[in-house]
């Protein structure tokens, strides 16, 4: 195969990264700090994510990894073959058959089940970090529940804009203890993270912190009374599937304004067409 | 009978200091910061804290609020020791029952959230979260320090430095603390906004009956808001009194010679 080490890192740095992680599920929501390698990308690629995903992965796993949903896009393939090259498991685009699923900034829709990981990358973990720059005030508002200032921001939120207008990383209270960054994915997904049946890893590379959430999980999105939480979507059906419950990308496709709404999870789009589904602009058969 | 006891009850808790300093001592290497301050605080009362600059006043206040932590001495609210008062509870207190009016707005407020949200912090941190109410208790807390309500989505940079102190001192009062401390609170202000901010403040005060502890260097500012004054010089107390007693005849060469000092119009 090659040279690497299963999985690229050492075995010493998977057993520190799983230290990390078996911190982070003892404790949900909370940031554990760990020593985060350079890795053989830039960060912002997913540096986090991707070495929480080697510490976790055996040569029995299969990897699914996305980007936006999508299986197709350069970060989502760029880290299979990284994987496939330095661990050679096995891959996968379907949802049910992975064992492992890298994610960036999407919940898959086919709702996941018992015995999976699912792993986040992570640009910044900390929730308060733009309404308070210090890490050391942040860390002592975590200790002594002082969260009164997620809701300053929701609160300029509607100020200016009338209702609740974060649309992703949408803050999250676990286990009615910690509030949690659940990382870019939109809005919309934030009821799947709460009770799910997979383990949830979060992993921010950069930021050197692996956070949390074992299966069945009490997640729950912040909001005010008068003002409560909505997973809101495109209002449309998929041009391709026509699915009318799932998370959509919107496609600029001329000139002149035309569009079209696609589902973001590729491999959940695809399946409804090859079960005869078909949307707006979708080919009946036309499937792969 | 019972009306009779109800009304013993309520005198005794009168009283009762809502803040009692006793030998406060504050060292910053082998130098003094303040030392030797003792006095006590009732409901209601509005203590004026006067002297030159380095005379420790701002280093007493710190250590009155918690910012700092005393070397020697004790501080008691509301007959609860400061010291043996863990961080938690501390710092609920100073975001409840106590208020920090800083001489610089900057200091006291959010720059980056409009003035709405700047005095909603305080509510939703202690468990408001009825967007309606909060809005509603902000709007009404604007207009109690003389800003207009059209402004309540702008930024406090956009505001001009003396409704930026008005502003504060709407954010510290909002939950209805009893104690509230003031660094300079006219500091950099010009004189006619001084002394619209000194009557809105004393206006307050009165209204609210808080415990106040006022630090200036500002004779004019304790005259009209503090009923008594101490006066500090090198970290040490060297005159206190009922203001008007301490101004009109000082018995301590410094304060005689502070006094004096004032320029006459």
């Amino acid at each position: 195969m090659s040279d690497y080490n299963f999985a690229y890192l050492d075995e010493q740095t998977k057993r520190m990264i799983r230290r990390a992680i078996l911190k982070g599920i003892a404790v949900p929501g909370y940031q554990v700090p760990f020593a985060s390698r350079e890795m053989p990308m830039p960060y912002g690629w997913g540096t986090g994510g991707v070495q929480v995903t080697a510490a976790c992965l055996t040569p029995d796993d299969r990897l699914k990894v996305i980007d936006q949903g999508a299986d197709d896009t350069t970060n989502a393939v760029s880290i299979r073959k990284f994987f496939q090259r330095t661990a050679g498991v096995a891959v996968t685009e379907a949802t049910a058959e992975a064992t492992v699923i890298q994610t960036r900034h999407r919940i898959p829709e086919t709702p996941l089940c018992e015995g999976q990981i699912l792993v986040y990358q992570v640009p910044i973990p900390e929730p308060l970090r733009f309404l308070e720059p210090r890490e050391t005030e942040t860390r002592k508002m975590h200790e002594l529940e002082e969260y009164g200032l997620m809701h300053v921001k929701l609160y300029e939120d509607i100020a200016r804009h009338g209702t609740i207008a974060t649309a992703y990383a949408y803050p999250v209270k676990v286990e009615e203890r910690y509030v949690m960054d659940p990382s870019p994915i939109p809005k919309f997904d934030n009821p799947k993270l709460s009770d799910n049946p997979a383990i949830q890893l979060f992993g921010a590379g950069r930021e050197q912190r692996i956070y949390a959430l074992p299966p069945y999980t009490q997640v729950v999105s912040l909001d005010f009374e008068d003002h409560p939480f909505e997973a809101s979507k495109a209002p449309h059906d998929c041009d391709l599937c026509g699915a009318g419950d799932s998370y959509l990308d919107e496609v600029i496709t001329d000139d002149r304004g035309s569009r079209m709404y696609v589902c973001s999870d590729t491999d959940f789009c695809a399946g409804r067409r090859a079960a005869g589904h078909v949307g707006r602009l979708g080919q009946p058969g036309a499937a792969e | 009978m019972g009306a009779v006891d109800l009304d013993i009850c309520a005198r005794v808790k009168e009283d009762r200091p809502l803040l009692s300093v006793q030998g406060v001592k504050k060292l910053y290497g082998s130098r003094i910061g303040c030392t030797d301050v003792t006095f006590d605080l009732f409901p209601g009362e509005v203590l004026g804290i006067v002297g030159e600059s380095g005379s420790g006043k701002s280093t007493l206040l710190g250590c009155l609020a918690g910012h700092l932590k005393p070397d020697a001495g004790r501080i008691l609210y509301d007959g609860r020791d400061m010291g043996a008062l863990g961080e938690p509870e501390r710092r609920r207190l100073s975001r409840t029952e106590w208020a920090f009016v800083h001489q610089n707005a900057r200091d006291g407020l959010r720059m980056g959230v409009s003035a709405g949200g700047n005095v909603g912090e305080r509510l939703m941190a202690v468990g408001a979260r009825n967007y309606g109410t909060i809005r509603d208790t902000a709007a009404d807390w604007l207009g109690r320090v003389e800003i207009a309500a059209d402004r309540i989505d702008d930024r406090p940079s956009a505001f001009s430095g003396g409704m930026q102190q008005r502003l504060q001192i709407a954010r510290n009062l909002v939950t209805g603390p009893r104690l509230v401390f003031m660094d300079e609170p006219t500091g950099g202000l010009d004189v006619s906004v001084q002394a619209r901010l000194l009557d809105l403040l004393r206006g307050l005060v009165r209204d609210l009956g808080l415990s106040v502890v006022i630090v200036t260097h500002d004779l004019a500012v304790v005259r009209l808001l503090a009923d008594r004054l101490m006066v500090m010089k090198s970290g040490r107390v060297v005159e206190q009194g009922l203001t008007d007693q301490v101004l009109d005849d000082p018995q301590h060469g410094y304060t005689q010679l502070l006094v004096s000092s004032v320029l006459q119009v």
